[in-house]
């Protein structure tokens, strides 16, 4: 049964370049980055209890970084990437020294609040960043000189990329320093009293959580050739938390499940139903009133009730 | 003439805690010897549960000082006490549910471990920690529940998990915040036992209503009544004293 789950992901992953058509395979690399994005935040809300609602400021300014440093300063994409990741990374530092200062709703209103202040810059400032034409006229990178311009070859480095990012997360959330994350989730003041520092706790992870919310936009700008304010947006951070939650958060598949989720009915119902945001708030409400923990915990519960009653 | 504070395990000198205009905790000045078995008793409200709140830092006093072992740790942070070897347990069990019993207490271990930082290992990798963990799970008689999460067991069960996590960090001074509460007889016994057998290089100084246990392990008691000390010493001396019958046990 656990070889047949692994093989079923890693068919998955590895057989659209081989099967579909470039819709599907950018699709998939679509879902990828948006599953590299939610499992980061997942971090923070699932392993950290730390509810934030601003989360796309991560993945927005590592695009625009990277997107005004090629098009407009003339950097190359190595550079960029560096620049981009480094600059996302101090932003979390400094803006989770503002945010951890709440927890709970006061946290959630900080990170809101913060990333209102980017997308309002994003618009306003358009000398730099052209406001709400965006960005465009991007190029990909070519690493190694493989150009990434074909679907496909962009879906394998995706892929790879996420990958890795799915692993050292999964590390991360498995290690001891998960183990006090955790703990400080559910009891911090008990944690306190063992000799762990909470505040502390909380500011690694949310500054790791930013450097893969970065590491996504790099995508997410490769992918698209394109940056706009909307990226930064409370609707892009909303997205992602609703995908967290559908999906199972404080679990490792469910943002990956979660994420596939929005945006298959983003591409699929939106093609049929002018109104799709409707219809997924139906199924966020059904999932909500049927598997209240997430898609992936209930149906993995499912699964086990179904044995139980089969044997 | 008081002796120098190194000689003191504990020592809070005028401490004073106010929430508004409610004083809780009044002038109160308490030495515990290294190794001593201190009692603190007092009637609902006498602010018990705050002292230990100040001693273990969850609460700031509005002056006063308190030392561990000669050092002045009235205004540092409950994290930097625990590493100073001071560690507490909760009147309001306080664990961690969703969790195995083994994995409570290695959380206890690991908070004084430099481990805890790690991101780059599974937990499971630390053997010594599992160890570790299963011994002190061991001495509290619940080794054969390590691997069940603490949503599984009994509440008396419960209260010695509680006192395991405490015991596995091996502190120089253990709070116990009324370990006995809520129990049934047998299981008072149990714990009662633990309590006896918890090593005199660990100062221990216990709040608890159930006095035909308590007045057993204790060789010193403070009596507390509207925050402030009444009567402080000798078990006996204090049991005796007027003032605790008239506070305390009724005439």
């Amino acid at each position: 049964m656990k070889w047949l789950g692994a093989a079923l992901i890693a068919g998955s992953l590895l057989l659209p370049p081989f099967l579909a058509g470039d819709f599907y395979i950018n699709l998939a690399s679509q879902i990828l980055i948006a599953a590299i994005f939610a499992l980061s935040l997942n971090l923070l809300v699932g392993f950290g209890g730390m509810t934030s609602l601003g989360h796309a400021s991560y993945l927005g300014v590592a695009a625009y970084i990277s997107a005004l440093l090629t098009s407009k300063y003339g950097f190359g994409h190595g550079a960029a990437a560096i620049i981009s990741i480094a600059g996302t990374v101090a932003m979390a530092a400094f803006f989770g020294v503002i945010a951890l200062r709440a927890t709970g709703l006061g946290f959630l209103m900080i990170t809101l609040a913060l990333s209102q202040v980017l997308w309002g810059l994003a618009y306003r400032l358009s000398d730099v960043t052209n406001g709400d034409n965006g960005v465009a006229g991007l190029t990909r990178p070519a690493p190694f000189g493989v150009s990434l311009d074909r679907p496909v070859s962009f879906y394998w480095f995706v892929l790879i990329v996420a990958v890795i990012a799915f692993l050292m997360m999964t590390i991360f959330v498995s290690s001891a320093f998960g183990s006090s994350l955790k703990g400080v989730r559910d009891q911090p003041r008990r944690m306190a009293a063992l000799g762990f520092n909470p505040w502390l706790i909380r500011w690694i992870t949310f500054v790791y959580a930013g450097f893969w919310g970065g590491v996504s936009g790099l995508l997410y700008v490769y992918y698209h050739k394109y940056v706009h304010p909307t990226s930064l947006s409370t609707t892009s951070s909303a997205e992602a938390l609703l995908g967290v939650i559908a999906g199972g958060s404080g679990t490792l598949g469910g943002p990956v499940a979660g994420a596939a989720l929005v945006l298959l009915m983003k591409n699929y119902a939106s093609a049929y139903v002018e109104r799709w945001n409707m219809l997924l708030g139906l199924v966020f409400l059904f999932i909500v009133l049927v598997m209240p923990s997430g898609v992936v915990p209930g149906v993995s519960s499912l699964v086990a009730k179904l044995r139980r009653v089969s044997r | 003439m008081t002796a120098p504070a190194e000689n003191h395990a504990l020592e809070v000198v005028n401490l004073k805690k106010a929430f508004g205009g409610l004083t809780v905790t009044q002038n109160v000045s308490i030495t515990v010897r290294p190794g001593e078995r201190r009692l603190i008793i007092g009637p609902n409200g006498a602010g018990k549960t705050t002292l230990f709140n100040l001693i273990s830092g969850d609460l700031r006093p509005n002056s006063g000082l308190i030392r561990l072992f000669g050092n002045d740790i009235t205004y540092l942070p409950p994290y930097k006490r625990a590493h100073f070897g001071l560690s507490r347990t909760y009147q309001i069990i306080t664990l961690f549910s969703d969790d195995t019993l083994q994995h409570n207490v290695t959380l206890g271990l690991l908070g004084l471990r430099t481990a805890r930082w790690h991101i780059w290992r599974p937990i499971s990798f630390y053997g010594d920690l599992a160890a570790a963990a299963r011994k002190t799970l061991d001495a509290v008689g619940l080794l054969h529940l390590a691997a069940h999460p603490i949503s599984d067991i009994a509440y008396g069960e419960k209260r010695r998990v509680e006192l395991a996590i405490a015991l596995a960090q091996r502190p120089r001074v253990l709070l116990l915040d009324e370990p006995l509460a809520g129990l049934s007889n047998m299981e008072r016994a149990t714990v009662k036992s633990l309590i006896a057998a918890i090593p005199r290089e660990t100062t221990v100084i216990m709040i608890e209503h159930d006095m035909d246990t308590a007045l057993d392990l204790a060789e010193t008691v403070t009596l507390l009544n509207y925050g402030r000390v009444i009567v402080d010493g000798e078990r006996d001396t204090v049991i005796a004293d007027e003032r605790t019958r008239e506070v305390y046990l009724g005439t």
